[in-house]
């Protein structure tokens, strides 16, 4: 499986994304530079975290006029698998790849800390390797990450079984329905605030994020091994 | 048209002495006439006035400087440059540098301690190395003060601003709360970085006729005049010079940082610095000074964001995010590729030349014309200095003694004082992980960072306790150095070297410049026993308000190395059932100590006392027993004593503990007797611990339990772990969200 970790000017867990692809995952993975206009082989499409462009108007509002981003959408439509992270989830939401918004922490502050998810669907290409319901631990670093939609959008993620990652136990920011991850209706473009990448190496405190790229590659290998077969 | 026919003629500025409002005092500038051979225009006035500030050429505390043991066989790079450089083998280093920005704090927060850290990112890359973690070692006044509330809050919304945004995990620091601090918080920044020998550059603008380029943002009249601003007391008036606080941009340092590390690789670069304190005319100066050149300048074609700016707009502006840099003549289109990619300025604007003079250009005119060296070379003052009555007064004061009628009670009062409660309030707003090499997050006592591809790790603290040092400078100023080196040992690390932050009041205050000359030499005593030499520094003077100066406060720096992460230790017990014990004796020593600051408000006697003969052995054992996987946890005893060390040590675990003591308990649980360890050690590890370290004490063991039990002849100690920690954890969060 090749995998490329896009990098905007402002990107900061470009290498942290790299790294537990190359090292935690075993597979090829390279940058690309947010002017390239093309990702046409590779398999999987990483968002990483950081402040794009400085995040100085909306997080992610100028990321999603940057050069690659036609090549992101194209990749989605393709079906490929697209992961964003932290503000990689705020530009998938300004690229209108996901449904809703982001508000600022209801605290108003910057949280830092190592969170209990709930894995609610590992029905999806992202989360096989999790059980149902399962309490997982997972950093956090973000500003504004309090999810917010409309009614309509959040009947519509959850009766489609959309809401992938819910906070365990206490909210740190106040988002919608306890919200920390969305899939698209296709299943492949995934957005979550919290950091599997940071969570790849027991070293660090915990490699429950290891699981969500080796489902990825899982069902790589799982869908190319069917294309061969059909 | 700039505005430069306002400015005062030379001899307007003799004659109105001009020259004092801008800071040069009247020998000063005499000096400044004689140098130049004729009287300094408005421009070159003001370029001494910044250049010769203490902020800048160190003028009062150079004399004091020199006591500091500044090589070792592992020192690269000692001070000089824009941070010290040490080897960790394998052909990387470790470079590091604090520095202050306290001034700026006290008036315009937020930016103050931004730009406080971006300041210290760029000495740190501008040596050639990728920063890797950032540390901030803070203080406070009276939690009580509304306004310091205030300042408490911005400072660390700066902080994460600034290091969240650029990628550079904050994963350590201090935070003390002291009503000397009240108008006057201390803000230190320190950054870490890791390079290959390779890479080091310097800040030398070598061959004569080589380009000299300005990149990054472009100059604005921010921070006009910021160093002087630093050279001088607060006062009411100081509000007036919020324009001499200078505005952060994080996102133009992530650019300029990873700009620059590819432009380190580049074999067209001779030199690289900093346009820190005194922006144009710092960099411009020292490179060439320190290649025996000179360098020739056209202001117009410095990149200006607003319009008719003057000479001396240009040269004393603090405009973040920018650099300095001396190319190989004819590279010019290569370098400006690079820095084009990532969007940013890369501009010619003068040139190396033989004249050893710093020669400014503007509008076809040379509108400042001066010998670089010297602009680096202020003439050196020597304070008088005097031993204050306080400290005589302290010192022969009778041993203080507390009455403590409810122990329990008291220990939970100490853990809800700010100083010793959880500083979860600040470092969650900080992100530590960033980079994904953070094995240590903040809380233990030192936070260790993987070095990517190695099984290596550097850990890294800062330490000062400045009530010691109001009571003994001295004394104090080697407790500073030993307990950081303490935290290192006790994080699986061999202490490597310091940077310092030298915070004081004015140096003009006879008493306060002997405290700075007392907590100078203790210091460098202790890191030449400690073999930890001090490679980078800066020095903070005029810490005063209308109210007095601060305490003391030299803040320690310090970063060790990890030599395998199998190694790494942290201070929380690990299992039930481990054996529990303390090394060091307590002895009746409670002044400075946060007891007697509970009790009495403030502190009197005599600072706990160091031998660091004895601490140098215990520290190199704790090592060895720690390396030689012996031990669970090691956590030192420093401010609140044991029973602090204790209650830490469990905080965030499920566990308990029995202890017995047959000492007395006031000095066994709250006398800061310095060079003591609390150390948990697995059943199995017992004998060969005992073995290697003959005079630990056994003092009971870690139990599954809530219940935490301090057993003395007299009568026993109870305590509840959950209240405890609750009082601990709540206490800064319940103050700042109560109070806002």
């Amino acid at each position: 499986m090749k995998t490329a970790v896009i990098v905007f000017p402002g990107s900061n867990c470009d290498q942290d994304m790299y790294y537990a692809i190359k090292d935690g995952l075993g597979e090829e993975v390279d940058y690309v530079w947010h002017a390239e206009t093309s990702l046409d082989g590779y398999d999987a499409i990483m968002i990483p975290g950081g402040f794009s462009y400085g995040d100085y108007l909306r997080s992610g509002a100028i990321a999603r006029f940057a050069g690659i981003m036609p090549a992101v959408i194209k990749a989605a439509q393709e079906g490929k698998p697209v992961l964003g992270v932290c503000n990689g989830f705020q530009i998938l939401l300004e690229a209108g790849l996901l449904p809703g918004a982001m508000l600022k922490n209801k605290h108003l502050k910057f949280i830092c800390e190592t969170v209990n998810l709930q894995v609610k669907n590992n029905g999806t290409q992202f989360t096989t390797r999790y059980n149902q319901n399962e309490v997982i631990r997972i950093p956090i670093a973000h500003g504004e990450g309090n999810y917010f939609c409309d009614d309509a959008t959040l009947k519509e993620l959850q009766d489609n079984n959309r809401i992938v990652f819910t906070y365990s136990g206490e909210n740190p920011n106040g988002s919608r329905a306890d919200i920390a991850g969305i899939i698209n209706a296709a299943g492949n473009v995934l957005g979550m605030m919290p950091h599997p990448e940071r969570a790849a190496d027991a070293l660090l405190g915990s490699d429950d994020g290891l699981r969500l790229f080796q489902s990825i590659l899982n069902h790589w290998r799982e869908s190319t091994h069917a294309a061969y077969t059909s | 048209m700039p505005l430069t026919h306002l400015e005062p003629s030379p001899e307007q500025i003799e004659q109105d002495k001009v020259y004092q409002t801008m800071g040069l005092t009247e020998e000063e500038y005499q000096k400044v006439k004689n140098l130049l051979r004729r009287k300094p225009n408005y421009t070159e006035t003001g370029l001494f006035s910044v250049m010769w500030s203490e902020h800048c050429s160190y003028k009062t505390s150079k004399p004091v400087l020199k006591y500091f043991p500044t090589t070792g066989e592992h020192v690269l790079q000692g001070p000089g440059e824009g941070a010290g450089i040490v080897d960790i083998g394998d052909g990387q280093a470790v470079v590091f540098k604090i520095e202050s920005h306290n001034h700026p704090s006290a008036i315009e927060p937020y930016q103050g301690a931004a730009t406080g850290v971006g300041g210290i990112i760029r000495d740190v890359f501008s040596m050639g190395a990728r920063p890797v973690a950032l540390l901030d070692s803070l203080r406070f006044g009276n939690l009580d003060n509304a306004r310091v509330r205030y300042l408490f809050e911005e400072v660390v919304s700066g902080i994460a601003g600034y290091g969240n945004c650029i990628g550079i995990p904050t994963v350590g620091g201090e935070l003390q709360f002291d009503p000397c601090y009240n108008g006057n918080p201390l803000v230190n920044a320190m950054c870490v970085g890791i390079m290959n020998h390779a890479d080091i550059q310097v800040g030398q603008a070598r061959g004569i006729g080589n380009t000299v380029m300005y990149v990054g943002a472009s100059t604005g009249r921010d921070g006009i005049n910021g160093a002087t601003f630093a050279s001088e007391e607060i006062s009411e008036k100081s509000d007036e010079k919020r324009s001499a606080v200078q505005v952060g941009d994080p996102f133009m340092e992530k650019l300029l940082v990873e700009a620059c590390l590819e432009l380190t690789k580049h074999q067209a670069l001779v030199g690289i610095q900093d346009m820190g304190a005194a922006g144009l005319v710092s960099s411009a100066s020292e490179m060439a000074a320190k290649a025996g050149v000179g360098i020739h300048m056209n202001l117009d074609l410095i990149p200006q964001r607003e319009t008719e700016m003057t000479p001396y707009e240009m040269m004393l502006s603090e405009s973040q995010e920018r650099m300095l840099i001396v190319i190989k003549k004819g590279s010019e289109e290569e370098i400006k590729a690079i820095f084009a990619r990532w969007g940013l300025h890369a501009v010619a604007v003068g040139e190396v030349i033989e004249e050893e003079v710093l020669r400014l250009e503007h509008k076809g005119k040379i509108v400042a014309d001066v010998p670089s060296d010297s602009l680096a070379s202020a003439p050196v003052r020597h304070m008088p200095s005097k031993v204050p009555a306080a400290y005589l007064a302290n010192q022969a004061a009778p041993a203080w003694k507390p009455e403590i009628s409810n122990y329990a009670k008291t220990i939970k009062k100490l853990l809800g004082q700010p100083t010793l409660a959880s500083k979860e309030w600040v470092t969650r707003q900080y992100d530590y992980m960033v980079q994904t090499n953070t094995v240590v997050a903040p809380g233990s006592d030192a936070a260790v960072v993987r070095v990517r591809g190695t099984k290596k790790g550097l850990a890294m603290t800062t330490d000062c306790n400045a009530k010691y040092l109001a009571l003994d400078p001295n004394e104090g100023g080697k407790i500073a150095v030993a307990e950081a080196a303490r935290n290192i040992v006790c994080s699986g690390g061999m202490p490597l070297a310091i940077t310092d932050c030298l915070n004081f009041g004015s140096p003009e205050n006879p008493e306060v410049f002997w405290e700075i000359d007392e907590s100078v030499k203790g210091m460098a005593k202790a890191c030449e026993i400690l073999k930890t030499p001090v490679i980078s520094g800066n020095v903070s003077l005029y810490n005063e308000t209308d109210r007095g100066a601060i305490d003391p406060t030299p803040v320690v720096g310090m970063v060790g190395l990890v030599e395998d992460l199998d190694h790494v230790m942290t201070a929380s017990f690990k299992n039930a059932g481990d054996a529990v014990y303390v090394i060091g004796e307590a002895k009746a020593e409670f002044g400075g100590s946060a007891l007697q600051i509970l009790m009495d408000g403030e502190v009197s006697g005599k600072a706990p006392a160091l031998d660091l003969k004895l601490e140098k052995s215990r520290q190199g054992k704790v090592l060895e027993a720690i390396k030689s996987g012996y031990l669970a946890s090691a956590h030192d005893i420093s401010e609140g004593g044991l029973a602090v060390a204790v209650a830490e040590a469990l905080f965030g675990t499920e566990f308990g503990c029995d202890l017995t003591f047959d000492t007395d308990p006031a000095a066994e649980l709250f006398s800061e007797t310095q060079s003591r360890y609390l150390i948990t050690v697995p059943e199995a590890a017992k004998k060969d611990f005992e073995a290697l370290i003959s005079d630990a004490v056994f003092v009971g063991n870690v139990t599954r339990s809530e219940t935490i039990n301090l057993a003395f002849a007299s009568s026993t100690v109870t305590l509840n772990r959950n209240e405890l920690e609750n009082e601990w954890r709540g206490a800064l969060s319940c103050i700042m969200s109560a109070k806002n």
